[in-house]
């Protein structure tokens, strides 16, 4: 009996291993300065590299909530930013020795998770049919009430946590504290987005893309005033002495499980239906499917993986300035996954790698000393290029290898069936009318 | 009965929003009664950024009405405008060409004139950039994905904003506008109220019935209402829809233009990316007003002027563009197609 862990066989577990391990090496050679693979492992390019994993993150998200789900979002960028400086701050705290980061970020996801869910029960037992601006309201009441719940908690339990942690070896409690931040993070992000998605999604096409740049936008602006609630985020100056933790392991176990997440649900029959809203969200109305569900779903999964790219960028960089979030550079993940071609996962990883090597690693090394203003003067033109000559993008919703969905193949072989059938019906029926000698 | 469902099913929202609007009511009013003199400066300092706006959203909405493109190079074409008219003033002094021509003009005709002078070649230069830009990067994505057309759209504009800021553009440094006239300001009780404001809202005012005119009274405003309703049945009724489009393009460009003189008279500083910010509030006051309506922008700009300034003045001066973008989302959730739109049916 074969095993399958996230849909893939023990082969492709053992592959992923070893191109983890062999990079690691490469990593290591290029850090002691050894030619070639200083080339391409070198510090340098390995900061390029797991930026590029980072930026794939964000850009596979986005292409659920755009290229899958057919929502034109601009908000994946604010969706970043909140899970940077959320998690950014819990593992700041705990390196200064305070727990309670950890302990709130984790309780008011975990308690604002139950609230929404007995609150969406509340609305469909004795509301029924309720507009979406009440729903808000609604859930905003909860999330008041649950930030304060675990507020008070956090107060109680910081001490107790703080000290279960301290018994781990320094170096395992940071990644270990680095990982529930992290996915912490990404879930506030996700519930975040659950409560943003309530009023806004019904809007649809471009009203909905507007008000999520709004959202951007006042992410933006918040985060340049972060220092008002929060003084170590230092606003406007940018927040320093995050604990540099991601590293390649952690970026590329990141990637590959996002694919695969992503991967194994567009593969579903509930990937299906958030596909089917794509194509045509009137006629997956008229099938039965629930387009609000399940548009709120690839939104809510788009920004959790939002979340999560967020924290692994400011446990890379150490340090965290709004401007990186600004709206220009929310432009990046849409830039990447029309490139990539909507609707393929392949396609976005390789467009995203492709992009920051391109940008960050071959124009700096080849635009002269002193010409590095032009590096932004040729992307753009490469930009309008591309734009002319393959508007589909690079992959126009193909997928290769392991991120191929399943019932791909399956169809395909039917079809190749139906045709061998109907070929050898036609040749059955050509060898009736004429004898063999004549139909050669 | 149905009163009581309907209070079960919306009641929540209304109240929620309600007391929103109520709140911010409050603020105001209580302003307006202990300190009558600094709101009413800020009306009219909101008068004033609002009609700038009013200017650059134009463009926007004209431009999205006939070919549902988000134009992101527009804010762009209005930075460039400024740096024309920087050149034009402090290099070529253009704007004291009116007295070297007819000698013994007083001071205030002639810096009139040359005002004038500096709005007409930003006008003109704007206009024959976004010709160029429209030829060369959007017709050919005329018939792709509207994406494709967008993307288009966003690199066009960082093309601009960091071309221009090379050396031998306009450098990426801040640059001090000289301003082709001088300032006055009067007081009125308190009051005080600058030349510079009652240029920006007359020149305002007077390309908007400029604007409504072309498009109500001439062949190729009806040219272009046509097209904006239904692009290809327009063309099949003999309309020459590029052109339409091109003009289209060309007349946004020039009303921000104008806008970007005024705007760099108002703020006299410059840099390459100037655009961005007055820019995107331009388009949200699009929005705001109804995206394809002329007048709609034209009230949109007013309101996102007076919200910036005001929240600036009573709230927070940093959260102010938050509180701009949250103003935007509400609205956008409570009549999604803006102030003035028209709802889009749904098409099956």
């Amino acid at each position: 009996m074969k095993r399958h862990v996230l849909g893939q066989d023990l082969r492709f577990w053992l592959l992923a291993i070893v191109v983890m391990l062999v990079a690691q090496g490469i990593f290591f050679l290029g850090d002691r300065d050894i030619p070639i693979f200083n080339l391409v492992g070198g510090p340098f390019a390995k900061r390029v590299i797991i930026s590029a994993c980072t930026i794939s993150i964000v850009s596979l998200g986005l292409n659920l909530i755009y290229g899958f789900n057919g929502q034109f979002s601009l908000g994946q960028w604010g969706f970043y930013a909140l899970g940077a400086y959320a998690a950014a701050d819990v593992t700041y705290r705990w390196n200064i020795g305070d727990a309670s980061g950890l302990v709130f970020v984790v309780l008011v996801v975990a308690l604002l998770a139950v609230t929404y869910g007995l609150i969406g029960r509340l609305i469909r037992r004795s509301f029924g049919f309720m507009d979406e601006m009440s729903k808000f309201t609604l859930y905003l009441i909860g999330t008041a009430m649950a930030v304060v719940v675990s507020l008070i908690l956090t107060r109680l339990l910081h001490g107790v946590v703080g000290a279960i942690f301290g018994i781990l070896p320094a170096t395992l409690s940071m990644q270990l504290v680095f990982l529930i931040a992290t996915l912490a993070a990404a879930g506030l992000a996700a519930v975040f987005s659950y409560l943003f998605g309530q009023p806004v999604l019904k809007l649809g096409g471009d009203y909905f893309g507007i008000a999520s740049w709004g959202l951007t936008m006042v992410m933006f602006v918040l985060a340049n005033n972060a220092d008002r609630v929060f003084p170590e985020m230092k606003g406007s100056r940018g927040m320093i002495g995050i604990p540099v933790v991601t590293d390649w392991p952690w970026a590329y176990l990141f990637l590959v499980l996002v694919a695969l997440t992503m991967r194994n649900l567009l593969d579903s029959s509930h990937g299906r239906a958030v596909i089917s809203i794509r194509e045509d969200e009137t006629a997956a109305k008229a099938m039965g499917i629930d387009t609000t569900q399940y548009k709120t779903l690839a939104f809510v999964i788009g920004s959790f993986f939002a979340g999560l790219a967020g924290s692994l960028y400011a446990h890379q960089e150490g340090f965290l300035h709004p401007s990186t979030f600004n709206f220009i550079k929310s432009f990046d993940p849409l830039i990447i996954i029309v490139f990539g071609g909507l609707g393929s996962i392949t396609g976005t990883i390789v467009a995203s790698f492709g992009w920051a090597m391109v940008l960050f690693y071959i124009l700096p090394s080849i635009l002269p000393a002193g010409g590095e203003g032009w590096r932004f003067v040729v992307y753009p033109l490469a930009l309008l290029l591309i734009m002319l000559l393959r508007q589909q993008g690079l992959l126009g919703g193909t997928e290769w290898g392991f991120l191929k969905p399943t019932r791909w193949s399956l169809a395909k072989k039917l079809q190749s069936q139906t045709k061998a059938t109907e070929k050898a019906a036609d040749a059955q029926a050509g060898a009736g009318v004429l004898p063999p000698e004549v139909a050669r | 009965m149905q009163r009581v469902a309907t209070w079960r099913r919306k009641g929540l929202g209304r109240l929620f929003l309600w007391g929103l609007a109520a709140l911010a009511a409050y603020v105001l009013i209580r302003n307006l009664v202990t300190n009558p003199t600094l709101f009413f400066q800020q009306v009219i300092n909101g008068l004033q950024l609002g009609f700038v706006y009013a200017l650059i959203s134009l463009g926007y909405t004209m431009v999205y009405g006939i070919v549902r493109l988000i134009n992101f190079a527009h804010g762009d074409i209005f930075m460039v405008g400024a740096f024309v008219s920087f050149y034009a003033i402090s290099r070529f002094q253009l704007n004291q060409v009116p007295a070297q021509i007819v000698g013994g003009l007083s001071s205030n005709i002639s810096a009139f004139l040359g005002t004038i002078l500096v709005i007409i070649l930003s006008m003109l230069t704007c206009s024959a950039l976004a010709t160029t830009v429209e030829r060369v990067a959007y017709k050919p994505l005329r018939n792709a994905p509207r994406i494709a057309a967008l993307i288009t759209a966003i690199g066009v504009s960082f093309f601009l904003e960091y071309f221009a800021a090379l050396e031998f553009v306009f450098t990426s440094d801040y640059i001090n506008y000289q301003r082709p006239f001088p300032v006055q300001v009067w007081d009125i009780r308190g009051v005080k109220i600058s030349n510079i404001m009652l240029i920006i809202v007359v020149t305002a005012i007077i390309f908007l019935v400029i604007l409504q005119q072309i498009v109500r009274r001439t062949k190729i405003g009806k040219a272009m209402r046509a097209t904006s309703y239904d692009t290809p049945t327009a063309r099949l009724m003999g309309i020459n829809v590029d052109g339409v489009i091109t003009f289209t393009f060309a007349l946004g460009a020039a009303l921000a233009g104008a806008g970007s003189v005024l705007y760099a008279i108002a703020y006299p500083q410059l840099i390459v990316f100037m655009g961005i910010l007055p820019g995107l509030k331009a388009f949200v006051a699009a929005v705001l007003g109804g995206i394809g309506s002329i007048p709609g922008a034209f009230i949109g700009s007013l309101i996102m002027g007076q919200a910036e300034v005001l929240s600036a003045g009573y709230l927070s001066t940093t959260l102010r563009d938050a509180i701009a973008f949250t103003i935007l989302i509400l609205v956008l959730l409570v009549r999604p197609q803006g102030l003035f739109g028209e709802p889009e049916g749904e098409k099956v």
